[in-house]
C-alpha cells in the first residue's frame, strides 16, 4: 500500500516540476493577451486583448527579420550539408596518409568554439567583406566539425557491397556518393538538419556583433533590439514579442516532438 | 600488378584530399587562423591614430591581471560553472528518471522539460523578467504573499548573479535530460527483474545499479556543460547587461564589452587566449580522460 502513495506522491512531483518548468512560457502567453497592469495584478477577469501584438507589429520590421532568420538557417544549412558531406565522406571511405592526424585537427575545432573566437572571425570577415551580410553570420559555422564527426559515422555504417555494386554500375566517386551514401544517411541528415536549425535560429551573439541594419538582423537581435529598456516597452508587449519570435521553433517543435527529441539523442550520442 | 595498386592509392590520396579541401579551408579561416591571430593580437598594443600598434610582449597580460574588474569575472564564471554544472546534471537526472517512469501524463511531462531548449537564450531573458521584476515580479507576488519584502533580484549584487544561474539552469536541464533518458531506455530490464529478487528497494536499485551504469552519460553531459558555463551569457544582454557593478558579469560578456564597447581588441585578445587554455583542458579531458573507455567505430 504505501508504494503506491509513494508512487502517487511521485507522480505529483514529477508533474509540478513539469509546469514549474513550462510556466515561463505560459506567463508570458497570459501576459501577451492581456493589458500589462492586468497580467501583473493576476486579474482572472481582465479582458484579453490583441493589443500588445499590434504595439509589436508596429514597432519593428519582424517580417524582415524573419526572413532573414530563414534566409539563415536555410544558408548554414546548404553550407553544412554540402561541407561536412564531402568531408565526413573523405574521413570515412578514402585512405591516405595523415588521414588521421588531420581528422583529430578538425575535432580540435569541437573546443575552438566560434563563439569565443569572436575577436578575431569579425577581423576575418571584414577583410572578407562579410560584415553585415548574411553569408558572414552563417561562415564561420559552415565546416562544422560536429557535422563532419556525424557524417562520418553515419558514412562508415553503409554497407561495402552497396558501394562496390555501384562502382561496378559505371559510378564515379561522387556518383556513389551521391546514389548511395547520401540516400543511406538520410535519418543522420534529418536529425543533424532539426539540431542545426534550432540553434542557429536562436543564435545571437555572433550576429549580434555582426549585422548592423534591419536588412540583415535575425530575429533574435530584433527581439533584444526591440525589447530594450530606451524603448520603454512594457512587460506584456516584451511577451508578445518574445511569443511572436519563438512561435515559429515552438510550433515546430510540438509537431515533430518525438523526432526532435530523437534528433538531439542522435546527434549528442554518436 | 604493385604499379596499379600503387595507382589506385594515389587517386584515393587525391580524392580524399579533394574531397576535405572545402572544409579545411573554411575551418582555417575562421577557427585555425583566427587562433593564431588571437595569438598575435595579445601581444601588440592597441594602435591608436597617432600611435600605431606595436610589440609589447606579455604586456597586455599584465594589464589584465592587474585589472579588478577581470578577476571579479573569473570569480563570477566560477561560481557560474559552479552552480549551474551540478544543479542541471542533478535536476536533468532526475527529470530523466521520472519521464523514464511510468506515470501518468507521460509525454506531456517530457514535452514540458524539454521545451526551453528549443528558446532562444534572449526569449529565455525575457520570459524570465517576469519572475524577476521587483514589486510585480512573480517572486516577489509569491514572496509577498507570506509577508516577504520585496526584493530587486536582478537589481543587487548579492542575487543578480544567481539569477542568470537560474536561466541557465532551466534551458539546459531539459537537453541533458534526454542524454539520461537514452542511457536508461539501454538498460536490459533483466537487471530489474535480479535487484527485485534480491530484495532491493528501488533507492538501492537507483543508486547502485543505474547511477554506475549512466557514469558515461555523465561524463558526456560534464563536458557540455562546462563549454555551456563558457558560452551560455546571452541572457547577459537582457536581464543585467553583467550589472550591477559587474556583480553578474561572465567572461565572454567581458570579451565581448572590450572587443566591441570598448574597442580594446588586444585586451579582448588576451583573454579570448585564456579562455582556450581552459576549453583545452576541457578538450583534453575528453580525449584522454572519456574516450578511453567508450570505443568509436
Amino acid at each position: 500500500m504505501s508504494t503506491s502513495i509513494l508512487h502517487r506522491f511521485e507522480a505529483a512531483l514529477a508533474l509540478l516540476l513539469a509546469v514549474m518548468w513550462i510556466s515561463p512560457l505560459l506567463f508570458a502567453l497570459w501576459a501577451a493577451f492581456h493589458a500589462a497592469t492586468d497580467a501583473m495584478n493576476f486579474n482572472l477577469s481582465a479582458a484579453w486583448t490583441l493589443e500588445n501584438f499590434r504595439t509589436v507589429w508596429a514597432g519593428a520590421p519582424w517580417l524582415q527579420y524573419a526572413f532573414n532568420t530563414v534566409l539563415l538557417v536555410t544558408s548554414v544549412l546548404i553550407g553544412q550539408f554540402i561541407l561536412t558531406t564531402l568531408a565526413g565522406f573523405a574521413f570515412a571511405q578514402t585512405q591516405f596518409r595523415g588521414r588521421d592526424t588531420l581528422f583529430i585537427l578538425v575535432l580540435m575545432q569541437l573546443f575552438i568554439l566560434p563563439e569565443v573566437l569572436i575577436v578575431e572571425n569579425y577581423a576575418v570577415a571584414a577583410q572578407l567583406g562579410l560584415l553585415d551580410s548574411i553569408l558572414g553570420i552563417g561562415a564561420p559555422y559552415m565546416a562544422s566539425a560536429f557535422g563532419i564527426f556525424l557524417m562520418r559515422q553515419a558514412f562508415k555504417s553503409v554497407p561495402k557491397e552497396l558501394d562496390e555494386a555501384a562502382r561496378v554500375e559505371g559510378c564515379g566517386l561522387l556518383g556513389v556518393l551521391w546514389r548511395v551514401y547520401v540516400p543511406a544517411a538520410r535519418p543522420t541528415y534529418l536529425a543533424y538538419a532539426l539540431v542545426s536549425v534550432s540553434t542557429h535560429w536562436n543564435n545571437f551573439l555572433w550576429p549580434l556583433i555582426v549585422t548592423n541594419t534591419v536588412d540583415t538582423r535575425p530575429l533574435t537581435v530584433g527581439l533584444s533590439i526591440f525589447g530594450a529598456p530606451e524603448n520603454g516597452v512594457d512587460i506584456s508587449v516584451i511577451s508578445a514579442a518574445t511569443i511572436l519570435s519563438i512561435a515559429p521553433l515552438v510550433v515546430l517543435f510540438l509537431v515533430f516532438q518525438r523526432k526532435f527529441v530523437q534528433a538531439f539523442l542522435t546527434a549528442g550520442i554518436k | 600488378m604493385s604499379d596499379a595498386v600503387a595507382l589506385a592509392r594515389r587517386r584515393q590520396a587525391v580524392h580524399g584530399w579533394l574531397l576535405l579541401t572545402p572544409a579545411l579551408v573554411m575551418l582555417t579561416t575562421f577557427a585555425f587562423y583566427p587562433t593564431v591571430a588571437t595569438v598575435w593580437t595579445s601581444l601588440f598594443s592597441r594602435g591608436t591614430r597617432r600611435r600605431p600598434s606595436e610589440f609589447v610582449g606579455l604586456e597586455n597580460f599584465e594589464r589584465l591581471f592587474a585589472d579588478p574588474t577581470f578577476w571579479q569575472v573569473v570569480q563570477n564564471n566560477l561560481i557560474y560553472a559552479g552552480v549551474t554544472i551540478p544543479a542541471s546534471i542533478v535536476i536533468a537526472l532526475v527529470m530523466a528518471l521520472w519521464a523514464n517512469a511510468r506515470l501518468p501524463a507521460q509525454s506531456f511531462i517530457r514535452g514540458a522539460y524539454f521545451t526551453p531548449t528549443v528558446l532562444p537564450m534572449i526569449a529565455a531573458g525575457n520570459l524570465w523578467l517576469f519572475f524577476y521584476t521587483p514589486g510585480f515580479g512573480i517572486f516577489d507576488q509569491i514572496g509577498g504573499f507570506f509577508g516577504a519584502p520585496s526584493v530587486n533580484w536582478l537589481g543587487q549584487p548579492e542575487t543578480a548573479l544567481l539569477a542568470i544561474c537560474l536561466v541557465t539552469i532551466w534551458k539546459e536541464a531539459g537537453f541533458f535530460m534526454i542524454f539520461y533518458l537514452a542511457a536508461l531506455q539501454t538498460i536490459p530490464p533483466d537487471l530489474k527483474e535480479a535487484a527485485d529478487i534480491e530484495g532491493a528497494s528501488r533507492w538501492d536499485y537507483t543508486w547502485r545499479v543505474v547511477l554506475p551504469l549512466l557514469m558515461p552519460t555523465t561524463l558526456f553531459i560534464l563536458v557540455n556543460a562546462m563549454i555551456n558555463a563558457v558560452k551560455l551569457i546571452d541572457h547577459l544582454f537582457i536581464l543585467t547587461k553583467g550589472g550591477p557593478s559587474d556583480a553578474s558579469k561572465l567572461i565572454l560578456y567581458y570579451i565581448w564589452e572590450n572587443a566591441f564597447a570598448f574597442f580594446d581588441a588586444p585586451a579582448a585578445a588576451a583573454m579570448t587566449l585564456l579562455v582556450l587554455g581552459v576549453l583545452a583542458l576541457v578538450a583534453a579531458l575528453q580525449f584522454f580522460v572519456i574516450d578511453r573507455r567508450t570505443h568509436y567505430r
